[in-house]
């Protein structure tokens, strides 16, 4: 039952960021940071095992390995963007995260491209010809 | 770096608060705020060294290196 573990966690690490947000709102910061990445450690073993059984799916069906790793990057791209811009946020500048998103966005566009083009060209061949 | 860091994190605030309240009533303002900046350049290594391995984690996960 890590769920209560993680439960607990949260309640007793959003008590003492409100005990400290009085006195020192920077150590609040701090520590709502610290237990985001805490939390997301925690969790990371987890996912961890979900990604080998789906390489391990995607080695048996014989999908090339290019589009499998390219996903998992997105992924991963996907997850640290968003934990970034979720701490900045949480410090009071919207701005500073929203750009975080942004570059998010744009290197999950560029790793993308690859694959598009690959669509692209299959779509293309699947055209009859001089049409 | 297990759970106690996060009352360790929050005790160092508590009391540094603490100190800043204390030096302020004796007259000593620019020590009260060197006291609040190393306390917070503590805390802030213990954040930065877990920061490192969450990010090494997550790269060995998706990134494949």
């Amino acid at each position: 039952m890590e769920i209560i573990q993680i439960v607990g966690i949260g309640l007793i690490a959003t008590i003492l960021t409100l005990v400290i947000r009085e006195q020192k709102p920077i150590f609040a910061f701090v520590l709502a940071a610290f237990t985001g990445i805490y939390l997301f450690l925690f969790l990371i073993g987890k996912i961890d095992a979900v990604m080998k059984v789906l390489e391990n799916l995607a080695n048996r069906s014989g999908i090339p390995s290019v589009y499998m790793s390219t996903i998992l990057k997105i992924i991963g791209i996907a997850y640290i963007a968003e934990f970034g811009a979720q701490i900045v946020r949480d410090a009071g500048q919207d701005s500073i995260a929203s750009k975080i998103e942004f570059a998010g966005k744009v290197l999950i566009l560029v790793m993308a491209v690859p694959i598009i083009s690959i669509i692209v060209e299959t779509v293309l061949n699947l055209l009859p010809a001089g049409g | 770096m297990d759970i106690s860091a996060i009352f360790q994190i929050a005790g160092i605030g508590i009391i540094i608060a603490m100190i800043h309240t204390v030096l302020k009533q004796m007259g000593k303002e620019d020590m009260a705020h060197w006291v609040t900046l190393i306390g917070f350049v503590v805390v802030l290594f213990m954040v930065v060294r877990l920061l490192n391995d969450l990010f090494q984690e997550i790269k060995t996960i998706f990134l494949f290196q």
